[in-house]
């Protein structure tokens, strides 16, 4: 129940990898046939990526997973872009963009962060007013790694093709579970991370579309057209390339059985436990993701007892978090603090099944009635 | 990440409820912080003869909720007033970098309690 987190690689990526490793080992830049060997694998691969997202094979380097993709975008574009030293993104980014842009910050470029509603989408009128003459670059997340809302890419592309900006989204937690095509999104850069759709972990890709200005942020060897130095990781891409072909070919039945689940999942607990709220967009939210709010029990303590009972989950409670912050993304939905303590994210995969949804309910409903008997706030 | 003895305390707390006609009451932490700790007292003889506690919060405020009511029964006032927040850190065999924060707040809640019995009875 935490797929959004990551996901097991699937056994046909497995497969498809195993021989890269010791048996096919080549450098994909050696002339010799162990390199062509190599090089010919991760043209498929190329392949594999650009199709799954309608793009063309030479739109598409590979990096080490969705982090590096979103700095790439974000820092290949910014500084050299002709003096244009201003950046539009949301609140509820990914830390991959924000904390990027803040760095870019800290060298005197300039950032709106744009507010987003109650339900986590985007104001748009917001975002285009923000824009200057000297803005270089707009990045919005595709859909929310937190509450799984989905944004409306289509406008917002739109309104910066209309103002000559570039425009790149972070669709690491949207592909695999609604369709990511970059014409109809009309993007010009987006971000895919292979472990999220059941791919190895270390490797991701960008989507640049030709014609982009874009500088690589990693200089050496002149890999991936220069964008992207440092020897391939020739089985890490194999796999990514296998698990992005099957997560196109699945992708109608697994959001089909996702949402099912999800829906399912958010019914029943409404149905059994009380003072409890859904936080994110009632429909405009990821098939896999469920993120729910229980008064008088709190995130870390929810998470270790499930976790006791065989249920892995994640919180946006500040105690369970590196920094002690609760959630910026629950923060910006102007959720109360009462609720952002008490959050949990049920985040599904296509392995999951009703089963796992009736287990799920019953571990959280012993684990929500244990800690309610123990707070003080709960008979108050 | 946390010791046996953290979850230990954390999945089993023992002495959860509110003392029945307290001597003493203390209550630390807010909704905004994400902790409250309550923890009501019974004194006879200058024994603390049941302490009891009631929390919202993490695992830590949980196991050193339970840990400092543990430590704190059957011992008398001036023995509980100097108990230390490195006693119950030792108690729970020690609590994971970053996490000793909000390690005091039960404590805290303690000597609150012990104090406002004291406050009553002078």
């Amino acid at each position: 129940m935490d797929h959004s987190a990551t996901t097991p690689v699937d056994s046909l990526v497995v497969d498809a990898m195993l021989p890269f490793f010791s048996e096919i080992f080549g450098n994909a830049s050696s002339l010799h046939s162990f390199g062509t060997e190599a090089a010919e694998a991760l043209s498929l691969a190329r392949k594999q990526v650009a199709d799954a997202i309608g793009a063309l094979p030479e739109e598409i380097i590979f990096t080490s997973g969705g982090t590096e993709s979103d700095n790439l975008a974000i820092r290949g574009v910014v500084p050299f872009n002709e003096g244009k030293k201003h950046i539009i993104t949301s609140v509820i980014e990914h830390p991959a963009v924000l904390n990027t842009c803040s760095f870019l910050e800290s060298l005197g470029h300039e950032v709106t962060y744009v507010p987003v509603d109650v339900d986590g989408i985007i104001d748009v009128k917001v975002l285009e007013e923000s824009i200057r003459k000297n803005t270089a670059i707009i990045s919005v997340m595709h859909a929310n790694n937190e509450v799984g809302t989905i944004q409306p890419i289509e406008e917002i592309s739109g309104i910066a093709k209309e103002h000559n900006i570039y425009f790149h989204t972070d669709a690491v937690q949207s592909v695999g579970k609604i369709p990511v095509n970059v014409d109809d999104l009309g993007v010009d850069m987006l971000s895919i991370s292979s472990h999220k759709i059941h791919g190895p972990k270390g490797v991701g890709a960008l989507y640049v579309r030709n014609g982009t200005n874009i500088s690589p942020i990693v200089f050496g060897g002149n890999h991936e057209k220069g964008m992207r130095s440092g020897t391939e990781n020739v089985s890490g891409i194999v796999g990514f390339g296998k698990a992005m072909e099957l997560a196109a070919e699945r992708l109608s039945e697994d959001s089909v059985h996702m949402t099912r689940m999800r829906d399912s999942l958010i019914s029943r607990v409404f149905d059994t436990i009380s003072d409890v709220r859904l936080n994110g967009h009632p429909s405009k939210r990821l098939p896999n993701n469920v993120n729910m709010s229980f008064k008088y029990a709190e995130g870390e303590s929810m998470l270790m007892l499930l976790d006791m009972q065989g249920v892995a989950v994640s919180t946006g409670s500040a105690c369970s978090s590196k920094s002690l912050k609760a959630s910026h993304v629950l923060s910006a939905l102007r959720i109360e603090d009462e609720f952002i303590h008490g959050s949990l994210r049920m985040s599904l995969g296509r392995e999951n099944t009703m089963d796992d949804i009736d287990h799920m309910v019953d571990a959280l409903q012993e684990t929500i009635t244990k800690l309610r008997a123990m707070s003080p706030l709960a008979d108050r | 990440m946390y010791s046996k003895k953290v979850m230990e305390e954390f999945s089993n707390p023992a002495n959860v409820g509110v003392v029945e006609d307290a001597d003493g009451v203390g209550e630390v932490g807010s909704t905004i912080d994400g902790d409250i700790i309550n923890i009501s007292i019974k004194v006879k003889d200058n024994i603390l003869e049941d302490v009891k506690f009631k929390t919202f919060g993490c695992v830590v405020a949980i196991s050193t909720s339970s840990a400092v009511v543990k430590l704190a029964k059957g011992k008398t006032v001036d023995e509980a007033m100097a108990l230390t927040n490195e006693d119950v850190i030792s108690y729970l065999d020690g609590l994971p970098e970053g996490k000793d924060r909000c390690s005091g707040f039960a404590l805290d809640a303690l000597k609150m309690a012990i104090n406002d019995y004291i406050h009553k009875n002078k």
